[in-house]
């Protein structure tokens, strides 16, 4: 699974639990758009980092939190393997 | 001697009750004719008024050495096994230690303790002692880092609740404990057993749980305790179905429905009870009823026990506390009023009171204050669940967030995990407050359980 399914489907997951209706996810979509809290990006990234093994927004001090839903995608693509 | 009558173990133990034994893994020692015998090599008149650690490596020569010393030693201090030897030397200067009994008799000759005496199986016969005064007992507490505090009892406030609940009907009980008995929660068991005629089987942390389950039975064990943690790993082990005992008893963490109903279904022939004790404020009370918590009428004066609720913490005060911590640095043990802080933190709900927590075991979510114990009842509740553990977990976003450790019980389908898992949230965002649901579940095979049976919280 490649990393953008898999972040699409974290966000998509947390969404149904968190009873968040999401519209639909384009790159552009601002991540303020997606409904989601804090407390839900918590859990995304919490998640993410378990499933991926990487955290990008703890690795370097210098990683502006994204804010569309690409940024957040390419965050992840671009953490060296 | 003073006017009052000064009682010691001692004075509970006659040739007239035959049969009764203490025994561990290795050896069976009869009460019986125990007052004209000796552990001690026949050198406990050398020990009369002394401040003597016990510091021996096993349960069944400390026992012995606790019989025989009480009532003779001024103080005695009771080392838990997993006592971390660097503190031997602060806890033996804030105690006054001037004689250690030990089985490493080598280690201690060299050390600045004047008195070196070694405990010694078999028993060698020796001439009966009489009661000289009432010896003060020393307790050390759990499961703080750094050095344990001294926790000073006498052996009146010691046994207060096995007085109070007098002998036990039937045939004379034969006692076990998954505890220590030089912890508080293990030294109830064994003076219960002293006290009211029955006999004891001791643990042997080196002993597997199957083989520990074989000799309970064997020795006809009708009486047993142990926190939480020990009952949610003999369940877990599929050992208790050989294990009948006629009364089950929780202790030392938060008895949860959840535990409480597992025991219930293992052992439906037996009474399952849960107590309130700790080593500061003494026994607390006892719960029969089958349900978490307690009744709110509990508090207020029973039974000589006195219970308030301050700030969300539970207090007592009861003959049955320590009076005082030990040291030249000791804080106070009780309030101005007399009454021994728990820190155990407890919530009305409806007409009952429920254990949420430890106030020092509070995990901080991005601000809010979270009890892990809270989380982990709910987590519990799941029937395919057996133990778990909420902790917190950094996170850039914000700051933490709650993840939770879960084992299932056994036979469940690891297939069904996912299942499990989305009904445990559900559960879990239906019960409590959206930043204590947890972010992240782990199933593992495995949590870590402290040597005092508590379940292991030290990154919380």
């Amino acid at each position: 699974m490649s990393v953008r399914s898999k972040v699409i489907e974290a966000i998509q997951q947390i969404a149904r639990e968190q009873h968040v209706t999401l519209p639909a996810l384009s790159d552009d979509l601002s991540l303020h758009e997606t409904g989601f809290d804090s407390l839900a990006f918590a859990i995304l990234v919490a998640r993410l980092e378990d499933e991926t093994g990487v955290d990008p927004f703890t690795v370097s001090e210098d990683v502006a939190f994204p804010a569309t839903v690409g940024d957040f995608v390419r965050a992840y693509e671009n953490v060296p393997a | 001697m003073s006017p009052r009558e000064i009682f010691s173990l001692r004075d509970h133990l006659g040739a007239e009750l035959t049969g009764r034994t203490l025994s561990d893994a290795h050896d069976l020692v009869s009460l019986t004719d125990i007052l004209s015998q000796t552990v001690l090599g026949g050198r406990l008149r050398e020990l009369s008024g002394r401040a003597v650690l016990l510091k021996l490596s096993d349960q069944l020569r400390s026992g012995l050495a606790m019989i025989e010393l009480d009532g003779i030693a001024r103080r005695m201090l009771l080392c838990p096994p997993d006592l971390n030897p660097t503190h031997l030397d602060a806890l033996i200067a804030d105690a006054g230690i001037d004689a250690v009994v030990t089985d490493e008799p080598d280690i201690w000759a060299a050390t600045g303790v004047p008195l070196v005496v070694t405990a010694r199986l078999p028993l060698q016969p020796a001439e009966p002692a009489k009661t000289e005064r009432a010896t003060e007992w020393l307790m050390l507490t759990s499961g703080t880092s750094g050095v344990p505090k001294i926790v000073g009892h006498t052996l009146e406030a010691l046994t207060g609740a096995v007085v109070a609940e007098g002998p036990a009907r039937g045939p004379a009980p034969v006692w076990a404990t998954f505890y220590d008995i030089r912890r508080y929660g293990g030294l109830q068991i064994f003076l219960r057993a002293i006290l009211c005629g029955g006999s004891m089987v001791l643990s042997d942390p080196h002993e597997a749980l199957a083989d520990h389950v074989a000799r309970l039975n064997a020795c006809g064990v009708s009486h047993i305790s142990g926190t939480p943690s020990h009952w949610r790993k003999l369940l877990m082990s599929g050992s208790a179905a050989q294990f009948r005992p006629g009364y089950v008893r929780l202790s030392g963490e938060i008895a949860d429905q959840a535990v409480l109903d597992g025991l219930k279904a293992a052992f439906p022939n037996s009474s399952v009870g849960h107590a309130y004790a700790s080593t500061e404020a003494g026994v607390g009370f006892a719960v029969n009823d089958g349900l978490e918590g307690f009744p709110a009428h509990y508090l207020g004066n029973r039974n000589g026990v006195e219970m308030k609720v301050v700030d969300g913490s539970l207090r007592i005060r009861s003959t049955r506390t320590a009076h005082a911590y030990i040291g030249r640095n000791a804080a106070a043990l009780t309030d101005d009023d007399g009454f021994v802080d728990s820190g155990d933190i407890v919530e009305l709900r409806g007409d009952r009171y429920y254990f949420v927590g430890r106030r020092g075991g509070i995990i901080n979510i991005g601000g809010l204050k979270v009890h892990p114990e809270e989380i982990e009842a709910v987590i519990n509740r799941h029937p395919d669940v057996r133990m778990s553990r909420a902790k917190s977990r950094r996170s850039p976003i914000t700051g933490g967030i709650v993840v939770a450790d879960v084992i299932l019980t056994d036979g469940t389908d690891p297939a069904r995990a996912k299942d499990v898992r989305d009904q445990i949230l559900y559960q879990c965002r239906a019960q409590l407050a959206s930043h204590k649901v947890p972010a992240v579940i782990r199933f593992v095979e495995a949590l870590d359980v402290t040597p005092a049976g508590k379940l292991a919280r030290t990154d919380a």
